[in-house]
């Protein structure tokens, strides 16, 4: 039954992809329709129906409309598939007579799958509110919508077909399909080489990751009877052969997850698709790499080792750190939430590392802990991620601008927007009260039971982990600060920022706010996504939490009562205990109760306008001094002069770029290499014909010789 | 009735801070050789702005009149879960010493916020400065933190404190590596000298203060209170984890007033510390903050490092 539900999400979704291809053909359906009414002569409201739904100017909304009615079903149906399956603590399997004659698709449905079908299942039906009233400002011509109904629709299957993959080969090409579905929609809006330049870099290294991911497959493969998950579980390994598999699957699977040092495809790519699909690409896309890493080292791979863990936490620490200072610096807003991903994927890495490290040593329950709170922060970044993006899509589609700096003062002008925004803000700054700090108290709990640890070294590196993880926290506060206090707050620094109106369609502010009462709901109430987890630890590692700590609704207690709790309901009464005393003993005195407005005071000195605010550069110039070596940074200040002799300042020009270490210093050196192979290998193309006949006839004689043996 | 309990102690320490913060001017004015006002003239400075009318900017939106109460409360929050003059209370399950930063964060995210509202530039200043200190300030108090609870298993500071009593007067070198660091970082977290200068305003070196310029009357006195709430929390952090001895570990009266008293005698001494160090030392540059606070995180390491090499019961 479960089972039925997640294939009927992946139909959905693939109806949905066909549906929107129909965008061009209203004269061909029309007279379908036609014809066959006129068998039914007596149906006239359906004829009057049908009439209304094809004239010209209906048609569009209408078939843009059902195509996402179609992905929210999808996506409705992926949610309860996961939530029965997770709840029912089944693992469903199944064959789908496709694929090779010998080899037909295996399915397998567990809770890890459930888990991640439920992370898809929420975003999908934001989506699926949200689209239609953010593609209407798409013009047919230029960007037609049955390619993006198309390919989003493609791209969902996909993910979910990942997720029920139980053979490498079925893997490997659902794999594919959400790959090259979603290259398509990063390059949608191909008329700027920008575009087409980041598209083409992400299949790249899409495909590289891809091959990385067969290559390990394929050394699982050899040591077992069969592709199935089932043989390659069964697979006996030396541990050489293990961690060479582990390294090409951290390989492939983090390229897609985008870790640093090989993220660089992830703030290109992300930033140039249209905003609902930056958000699932980013939200959810980079969920399923996660997903394949996991079920890679915990399920097939089975015997982790410590060594992996500690390689996925440093990783993880250099792209949590690295990916929040590079976002601090980003005056896009859909790069830095690019960034951002990175660093949230980064903290997943780590939490990752940390269950790794506890289960090879022996301590399956806090391994268990620890993939937990992986897994929780998945599901927050997911939701977080998502209003975010969706955020980003309403101020693009309402200031014409992504550019942080040339926003401003716009809670006035979008009161719901920039509330909401605000949620997602505080999510994702992991403020008590949200979901981002429920996961990320996990993440501190698990490295701090480092004590149970034999080994020396793991136990004075894991607290230096936790601090970086502080650190990480810290400035992703300072950044989300800066970008509501810029987007939001302050004056309007352009024209198009003084005329942003709210948005008008229900459907969006819907869509937000659906993603943000989630984010407020599972800070309030993390228990109820935290006991569905458990059973995913208990599928996949056998163990899990132990029964008597305090997993009741109300209390968070993971290790035990006596070690750590935290009680987000408790806090939030108080909160409003408190903040209502203050509230009513400060405004009792009717006279003063209402405020005076005036000008502000600006320590008197008045006259103040838009551009002496601080912009993002000057908010984020302390830590540039400070880590003045995570960036390339480029900065000029260069006068104009005038007057006599030149020496009264006319106008002063600040040039500042930030960049990315990785460019020149690991992929510059690959792309030369490979340009200088591609030389030496030109070298025999010489263009004569008779020097290309002359190869053929050495290859003929060789090959004369071979076969002669 | 341990409810009761947990909520005159919040209720106590919410009373005490002003107390504190005057005391603490007292010292300095002393030292300093001048007139020091009354110990009760912060209640009197927070009673006088309560009853005037807020004067509030044109452009100011809601964050900027409802950030004071959310920084409040969040304080008060705060203060109910560092245990004050008794240990075992139930309000200290509630939230751990995690939260605790984490409550500190959520009250600095709305003040940095308010600083950016009106649109001036000393609140992107402050906000800017403010972001930046504590991003750097966070870790090394976690590190200072960690050495703590990673000695007691426990990241419930009730619970830790218990801990530390019961194995008595032990030198422990990774306490006081976290201690120092820990000082280190209240000194920068609640904007004293060297890091930074609560007394002036109109200086382009300030930075608490930048963020909260435009504020007036009960908006004032709410971010006033909660800043002197926060000196003392931290204080209370530093003198019940590193000293607890005194603090009641019963709710007889007998104990309780004990506890009351002893955590006054600390504070007392502590703050005429801190009032000596700020008489002597002078504010540093802002960009030597960064390596004053690399020390405190150095230092916070050490005591992490001596505690698992030296320590660890293995």
């Amino acid at each position: 039954m479960v089972l039925i539900l997640a294939y009927a999400a992946v139909l959905f979704s693939f109806a949905s992809g066909i549906l929107a291809l129909l965008t061009n053909q209203r004269p061909r359906l029309e007279t379908l329709g036609q014809k066959y009414l006129a068998r039914f002569p007596k149906h006239q409201r359906c004829r009057n129906m049908l009439n209304d739904g094809f004239q010209e100017s209906r048609y569009p909304i209408l078939l843009r409309q059902s195509t996402f009615v179609l992905l929210g079903l999808s996506g409705l149906l992926a949610l309860s598939a996961g939530l029965g399956v997770l709840i029912g603590q089944q693992v469903l399997t199944d064959q789908i007579p496709l694929g090779l004659p010998w080899l037909p698709w295996h399915v397998r449905f567990d809770g890890l799958s459930g888990f991640f079908f439920l992370i898809i299942g929420i975003a999908v039906i934001a989506i699926s509110l949200y689209g239609p009233g953010y593609v209407q400002a798409y013009q047919e011509e230029k960007h037609p919508f049955a390619v993006l109904g198309l390919f989003t629709g493609l791209f969902v299957a996909g993910m979910l077909l990942v997720l029920l993959a139980d053979d490498a080969f079925f893997f490997m090409i659902a794999w594919e399909l959400m790959s090259v579905a979603s290259y398509f929609l990063v390059a949608f809006q191909h008329e700027n080489s920008a575009n087409r330049r980041a598209a083409f870099l992400y299949l790249l290294m899409a495909e590289v990751g891809a091959l990385a991911i067969i290559l390990s497959f394929g050394v699982l493969a050899s040591f077992s009877d069969g592709l199935t998950f089932d043989a390659l579980r069964h697979a006996n390994l030396s541990s050489t052969w293990a961690s060479i598999a582990f390294v090409l699957a951290l390989l492939g699977f983090g390229m897609k997850a985008g870790i640093v040092p090989i993220h660089v495809w992830l703030p290109e790519a992300h930033p140039v698709a249209p905003s609902h699909i930056s958000a699932l690409m980013s939200g959810v896309m980079l969920k399923v790499a996660v997903y394949g890493l996991i079920r890679f080292c915990f399920d097939l791979l089975g015997d982790v080792h410590w060594q992996w863990g500690v390689v996925l936490l440093g990783l993880g620490t250099l792209s949590a750190l690295g990916g929040i200072l590079y976002a601090m610096m980003q005056p896009n807003l859909k790069r830095l939430l690019a960034y951002s991903s990175v660093e949230n994927i980064g903290i997943i890495f780590m939490v990752l590392g940390l269950a790794m490290i506890f289960m090879a040593n022996g301590f399956p329950q806090l391994a268990a802990l620890g993939l937990l709170a992986a897994l929780f922060h998945a599901f927050n970044h997911a939701l977080f991620k998502n209003l975010l993006f969706l955020g980003a899509g309403i101020l693009q589609h309402q200031t014409h601008s992504l550019d942080i700096d040339s926003m401003g003062g716009l809670i006035k002008r979008m009161p719901q927007t920039s509330f909401l925004f605000l949620i997602g803000c505080m999510s994702i700054s992991s403020l008590p009260l949200f979901n981002g700090f429920v996961s990320e108290w996990l993440a501190f709990q698990t490295a701090l039971q480092v004590n149970v640890l034999d080994n020396g070294v793991l136990r004075s590196l894991i607290p230096v982990a936790a601090a970086a993880l502080a650190l990480t926290a810290a400035l992703a506060a300072a950044c989300f600060v800066k970008v509501f206090g810029l987007i939001f707050l302050g004056l309007p620094r352009s024209r198009n920022s003084e005329k942003a109106q709210e948005v008008e369609d229900k459907g969006m502010l819907l869509a937000l706010k659906l993603l943000a009462g989630l984010c407020f709901f599972f800070g309030i109430f993390p228990s109820l996504i935290i006991n569905l987890l458990n059973n995913v630890a208990k599928q996949l590692l056998g163990l899990s939490l132990p029964n008597d700590t305090a997993l009741s609704w109300m209390w968070l207690a993971p290790v035990s009562a006596q070690k750590a709790s935290y009680s987000p309901l408790l806090v939030l009464i108080s909160v409003l205990i408190a903040t209502g005393i203050s509230f009513w003993f400060l405004r009792r005195n009717p006279e003063t109760k209402t405020m005076r407005r005036s000008e502000a005071w600006d320590c008197g000195f008045g006259g103040l306008n838009a551009r002496m605010q601080y912009s993002s550069s000057a908010f984020t110039m302390p830590f540039r001094r400070i880590f003045a070596k995570v960036w390339l940074i480029d900065e000029q200040i260069t006068k104009d002069m005038q007057g006599a002799q030149d020496l009264d300042v006319a106008a002063i020009h600040y040039h500042l770029q930030v960049q990315d270490h990785s460019w020149p210093r690991l992929y510059q050196p690959i792309a030369n290499a490979i340009n200088q192979l591609a030389r030496q290998v030109g070298r025999i193309q010489t263009g004569n014909i008779r020097v290309y006949l002359g190869y053929s006839f050495v290859t003929l004689i060789l090959l004369l010789w071979v076969v002669s043996l | 009735m341990n409810w009761l309990l947990a909520v005159i102690q919040t209720m106590l320490f919410v009373a005490l801070a002003p107390l504190l913060s005057g005391w603490l001017k007292w010292c300095k004015c002393h030292l300093q050789n001048r007139k020091a006002p009354s110990l009760l003239q912060p209640y009197r400075n927070l009673l006088k702005l309560t009853r005037k009318q807020p004067v509030v900017a044109e452009h100011a939106s809601w964050i900027f009149t409802k950030s004071p109460y959310i920084v409040f409360s969040a304080m008060v929050l705060a203060a109910s879960v560092v245990p004050l003059i008794a240990v075992d209370l139930p309000s200290a399950a509630s939230a751990d010493v995690i939260v605790l930063v984490g409550f500190f964060a959520f009250a600095r995210f709305f003040l940095a916020l308010a600083g950016l509202d009106i649109g001036t530039a000393f609140g992107g200043m402050g906000s800017s400065r403010e972001m930046t200190i504590s991003s750097l300030a966070e870790p090394a108090m976690l590190m200072a933190v960690f050495t703590l609870t990673m000695t007691a298993s426990t990241t419930n500071l009730s619970l830790a404190i218990e801990h530390v009593l019961h194995e008595g007067l032990v030198l422990r070198p990774s306490f006081v590596f976290a201690m120092f660091a820990l000082i280190l970082v209240a000194i920068a977290e609640t904007g004293r000298i060297p890091v930074d200068n609560p007394a002036t305003h109109l200086e382009l070196t300030m930075i608490h203060e930048a963020m909260i310029l435009e504020y007036s009357g009960r908006h004032l006195a709410l971010i006033e209170w909660a800043s002197q709430l926060k000196l003392m929390l931290y204080g209370v952090l530093i003198a019940n984890i590193f000293l607890p001895w005194g603090i009641a570990q019963g709710f007889s009266a007998q104990a309780l007033s004990y506890g009351l008293l002893t955590i006054i005698g600390k504070l007392g001494v502590l703050a005429i510390l801190l009032a000596i160090s700020e008489t002597l030392v002078a504010k540093m540059r802002l960009f030597r903050v960064q390596e004053y606070l690399s020390f405190a995180y150095l230092l916070g390491l050490l005591g992490m490092l001596s505690h698992i090499i030296l320590e660890a019961s293995r």
